[in-house]
């Protein structure tokens, strides 16, 4: 039952901030991310202690002449990391945000907690036509909160990601529609999906796996289904930014794992190294228009691109320690990627530019501030000791160790995603904190105690989680 | 004690911790601070290595911390080994590592950044410290990557200057060049043996039938690990830019840290090499080549820290051809009386550039020996030393890396004469820079001369004590035709994986290379007295020396092979293919769906039989798909 608590809470949350003012909303949205995030603490706790395992399983009758059920669980360290990550994300952002102006806060603060529950759903759903569910229910609050809150290019720019990923849900709709029509008891609980999926022919399989990595590989994004990326990142208020790629980016690679392979093993089986090669033409291909961004916003959304890809090459190497990289790392870029949006919100905000030129100096007038900026930039480049390090080294022994006649070349094409990252990391924190101050940064005011408090927080996570990765492998070594 | 090794790196972890998060509080004490933590891991490291010293046959000590990676089939724990080797290692760099400290109180103490600068320091002991006791190859890695960073911190650490902080950059990034080879030897060696320690490691290659291939595969790839670290061709031209940094930064660097481990590395991975003669010829070769083209370079640079940095790139390329002919131990010993003799040169240069106002070109220098005496004098013992003077700490081991190569193979004598030519320009370069900076007349202002001044104690404390081990460093390594009994030989064999040995050269042999040896140090000594007694600056280089004060225009080949060509590489596929090609093929689709519901929407025209009309007609679609797929 606990774990029912995990949707309703945001949803509950979500509804009540719709009818409180403004001027309050914030505060009932902070509450409900804080109660999730003890409920998601509680099952943490569970789970590693292996007690009640009852308490985060639910069952209940949902469309019942269809075999659709309201099956929700949590029964890998996957879930558990991404419900986890999922909790944490929310409550931070909020307690950033809280400051900052911005127009009827409290649709604001509704759509963000109804897009934390559509994504604990899609996290927890056990159910096929329950994920589809969630997975919708995530994104059109998404798509509400970056048309309208974000630059001035926003409605042109939702329209393509709300295409992009709305051709995305078809396919993955008519792909689970034909597994589903293919279970024995016509059920869309995972256990008949794996089931079913596993006796189709591998010539159904090579198609139905080629839709549903299209949808999902738009989601995460993979090259070339990238462009709406960094035009999303760019143009979206920084918190849906966050959400776009600390959390739903997750979806993609979550839905690979759980929904794809191990369902439609013949067609992983086949796609792989075609995947594989693309993904790390894609780390290549990110990186290299990383080290050409002027816009610190789009730089980050490749250097993103480029992680995503390795993150992808690993799973797809099927590999034992590929695959537990990539759910250590998926987590960890989680908190990566928001302590840089979190940095660039504060540049943006202060600056009121995206543009790498107009800044510099910064180190001399905020030296706080560049100490964070320059500890996540080096969790972003995976540097050992930080949380980076661990999932990208088993990663890359993944990618290695791939039943794939390429696994040397696409391991060495691949580092070079690493010294690249080096390249544009270095290059933006020296362009952002380097050099003198010029008339735009001259009174840059060093971190509130606000920002502090957070930044603090995900610095502690990136070094704990660095020294000590067990904290993260624990959790995911049985499976 | 072995078992609280964890205490060496553990204080410069706390200094680090302290200094950096009390750096707006602690004003000049940090120094002290940082500097008392380092001491505290030198006691504990003399105390180490004592205790391996008197039981030298008992092998390693294996200290275990923590499951590091614990998962699956990987398990790599977060482990310390204490051997010969990794203690001589912790007294290096803790020992001079200190001396460094204790100068830089008063050489930084003018510096806004004085905690900061410390906690640096420390942070970059820590590393180091991190790299030469890990137990495996991951834990030396998390060190190897923890110096590169410390160094980008280090050389940018006057950030306002965007020269420097390239020159940061630079550094981070070759640095990581490298280390993808060592990450892929690393991958290798893990896909293939499943285990990452060190002793293991030796057992699988000692008593397996490992594919000779695979071996060399490996060995390469942590070579070009180490060209990064150990600034060797072709990833060195980060080390001579890398003096954009503060002074000591560059006696740490130079010294006790950084540049070390790739020698360190190469050593501790003995086993692996002894089966990769062809991975060893490929370091002889580079070694060699690395010496000879940083020398020549170094004889025509006029920053006093240019030509110890190039001069430490040669140097280095002596280390890397001792390890190209698998003679460790002379490695091992250049690199600790390099650390002696260099550590000391570079501190030299700090109080003449601390005296001299900042001014860093030797060309407005000279004189300098009537006013900074005790700088001079250990000067003057730094150049005999790396000039290879006897009875100086250089002279032994260079003498001992150059029989070793003497007697290697067919080409042994081939790669000794050219080892020697090196050796010459070491003399000449050294000494140029001795007579220009400390000879002659003061060529800089009136007002730097008012000011030339010798530097407080703090700064020549560790001068001297440098000077005095410079002196006496080689004594630790007599080689057996000179009386001696070569302690560190008889140290270092518990380490190393026996190799036959070749015939040893007969001790008349020995004495004749001496001697050449020794003639060759005071030609090149000569040579630069009879040109640089009496500087003056007309001397303009022409020729083949405007090549080597350009280093070889080796920044400009790679910019224009590499850097370049990849950027431009980026902008095409940022214009022609994301712009122009993905997204332009995207947008397109955009239009084409908002252009056809447009047309489309015309089709809700409102009238209820035209709605039948149309549902008729799909009906009968519907129909004949039905009988086509079912093949009625």
């Amino acid at each position: 039952m606990l774990i029912l608590l995990l949707i309703l809470i945001p949803l509950l949350g979500g509804l009540l901030t719709f009818m409180t003012p403004s001027s309050k909303a914030s505060y009932t949205a902070i509450i409900s991310s804080i109660g999730t995030l003890i409920v998601a603490g509680s099952i943490y706790f569970l789970y590693t202690q292996q007690r009640n395992a009852e308490m985060f399983a639910f069952d209940a009758q949902w469309i019942e002449n269809i075999g659709a059920r309201f099956t929700i669980g949590i029964s890998h360290g996957l879930a558990l990391l991404m419900v986890m990550l999922t909790a944490l994300a929310f409550p931070l952002i909020y307690i950033f945000i809280h400051h900052q102006k911005r127009e009827n806060k409290s649709v604001f603060y509704g759509l963000m907690s109804l897009a934390q529950m559509g994504l604990m759903g899609v996290f927890i759903a056990k159910d096929a036509l329950l994920f589809y569910g969630f997975w919708e229910i995530a994104l059109i609050p998404v798509y509400f909160l970056s048309s309208m809150y974000g630059g001035s290019r926003r409605i042109a720019v939702t329209f393509k990601f709300f295409v992009y990923t709305f051709v995305g849900s078809l396919l993955m709709l008519v792909s689970l529609l034909y597994i589903y029509q293919h279970t024995n008891i016509h059920s869309f609980a995972w256990n008949s999906f794996v089931e079913a999926g596993r006796n189709l022919p591998l010539g159904s399989q090579i198609w139905l796996f080629c839709l549903m990595f299209v949808a999902f590989a738009i989601k995460m994004p993979i090259f070339p289904f990238h462009t709406w990326q960094p035009d999303a990142y760019e143009q979206s208020a920084t918190p849906v930014t966050i959400v776009l790629s600390a959390l739903m980016v997750k979806m993609g690679l979550f839905a690979v794992l759980i929904w794809l392979i191990p369902v439609l093993t013949l067609g992983a089986d086949y796609w792989m190294n075609t995947i594989m090669i693309l993904s790390v033409i894609g780390i290549v291909y990110a990186s290299c228009l990383a080290m050409v961004q002027t816009n610190i916003k789009r730089l980050i959304a490749y250097s993103s691109i480029a992680h995503v890809g390795l993150m992808c090459a690993a799973i797809f190497s099927q590999h034992e320690l590929g695959i537990q990289g990539a759910i250590v790392q998926m987590f960890n870029h989680g908190i990566n990627i928001m302590g840089l949006w979190f940095i660039v919100s504060i540049l943006e905000d202060r600056l009121n530019t995206q543009d790498l030129n107009q800044m510099g100096g910064i180190a001399k007038v905020a030296p706080t501030f560049t100490i964070a900026l320059v500890l996540i930039s080096l969790a972003n480049i995976a540097l050992p000791l930080t949380n980076g390090f661990v999932g990208e080294f088993m990663m890359f022994n993944g990618v290695f160790n791939a039943a794939s006649p390429y696994r040397v070349s696409l391991t060495v094409v691949a580092g070079l995603g690493v010294i690249f990252a080096a390249v544009y990391t270095l290059s933006m924190i020296r362009k952002v904190a380097f050099g003198n101050v010029n008339t735009n940064t001259e009174n840059f005011k060093d971190l509130s105690n606000n920002e502090l408090f957070i930044l603090v927080l995900i610095m502690l996570l990136i070094l704990v989680l660095g020294f000590y990765p067990s904290l993260i492998t624990n959790l995911i070594a049985g499976n | 004690m072995t078992n609280l090794v964890w205490l060496v790196p553990l204080f410069p972890l706390i200094g680090f911790l302290i200094t950096g998060l009390g750096r707006n509080m602690l004003g000049k004490s940090a120094g002290w601070i940082a500097s008392l933590a380092i001491l505290a891991s030198f006691v504990v490291s003399l105390l180490v290595f004592f205790e391996v010293k008197s039981s030298v046959v008992a092998g390693p000590v294996l200290v275990h911390l923590f499951d590091f990676i614990h998962i699956g089939s990987m398990q790599i724990p977060f482990a310390f080994q204490v051997d010969a080797l990794s203690s001589i290692f912790l007294l290096i760099i803790t020992g001079i590592g200190f001396l460094i400290h204790l100068y830089s109180i008063s050489y930084m103490s003018h510096d806004d950044g004085f905690a900061k600068f410390f906690s640096y320091l420390n942070l970059f002991v820590f590393s180091m410290l991190l790299l030469v006791l890990g137990a495996n190859y991951l834990i030396m890695f998390i060190g190897w990557e923890g110096v590169g960073l410390c160094s980008y911190l280090l050389i940018g650490f006057w950030y306002k200057n965007i020269d420097y902080t390239k020159a940061a950059q630079k550094a981070f990034v070759m640095n990581r060049i490298g280390d993808l080879g060592f990450l892929i030897g690393i991958f290798l060696l893990f896909s293939k043996l499943g285990t990452l320690d060190f002793t293991t490691l030796q057992t699988a290659f000692t008593t397996g039938n490992l594919d000779p291939s695979f071996i060399t595969a490996v060995a390469l790839c942590f070579f070009v690990g180490a060209t990064g670290k150990s600034a060797q061709i072709p990833l060195f031209t980060w080390l001579p830019d890398a003096m954009a940094g503060p002074t000591p930064v560059s006696a740490l660097i130079h010294a006790a840290t950084m540049v070390t481990a790739g020698v360190y590395m190469i050593t501790r991975s003995n086993f692996i090499y002894s089966l990769a003669p062809q991975a060893q010829q490929v370091i002889l070769i580079i070694g060699l080549a690395t010496a000879l083209v940083a020398a020549t370079i170094a004889t025509r640079q006029n920053d006093i820290k240019k030509v110890l940095a190039y001069s430490t790139v040669s140097q280095l390329g002596f280390m890397f051809m001792a390890l190209g002919v698998g003679a460790y131990t002379a490695a091992v010993f250049h690199v600790i009386t390099h650390a002696f003799f260099k550590a000391l040169l570079f501190l030299g240069s700090g109080s003449v550039i601390h005296a001299v106002g900042g001014e860093q070109d030797i060309r407005k220098m000279g004189g300098l020996k009537s006013s900074m005496k005790i700088t001079y004098l250990t000067f003057l013992i730094g150049c005999i030393a790396i000039a290879g003077i006897p009875p100086l700490s250089g002279f032994f081991s260079k003498d001992e890396i150059m029989m070793h190569i003497f007697n290697h193979g067919a080409f042994g004598k081939v790669f000794w004469s050219l080892g020697m030519l090196a050796a010459l320009m070491t003399a000449y370069y050294m000494f140029r820079l001795l007579f220009v900076t400390f000879f002659g007349t003061f060529r800089g202002t009136e007002h730097q001369r008012e000011h030339l001044h010798e530097s407080p104690a703090l700064m020549t404390i560790p001068l001297v004590v440098l000077a005095v081990l410079s002196i006496a460093g080689g004594f630790i390594g007599v080689p057996e035709v000179l009386g001696g009994h070569h302690a560190l030989n008889q140290l270092l064999q518990t380490v190393l994986v026996p190799v036959e040995h070749l015939e040893h050269l007969s001790h008349n042999t020995e004495f004749v290379l001496m001697g050449i040896a020794v003639l060759i140090g005071i030609i090149g000594i000569v040579i630069a007295w009879l040109g640089f007694k009496k500087y003056n600056a007309a001397d303009e280089s022409k020729g083949l020396a405007t090549f080597f004060e350009n280093k070889w225009y080796i920044d400009e080949l790679y910019a224009s092979v590499i850097t370049n060509p990849l950027n431009k590489l980026s902008v095409f596929f940022e214009k022609f293919i994301e712009k122009s090609g993905i997204d332009a093929l995207v947008n397109g689709v955009g239009k084409m769906i908002q252009v056809g519901s447009q047309k489309f929407r015309l089709l809700q025209s409102g009238l209820v039989g035209f709605y039948m009309f149309l549902m008729v007609i799909g009906i009968i679609v519907l129909f004949v798909i039905q009988v086509w797929v079912n093949k009625l």
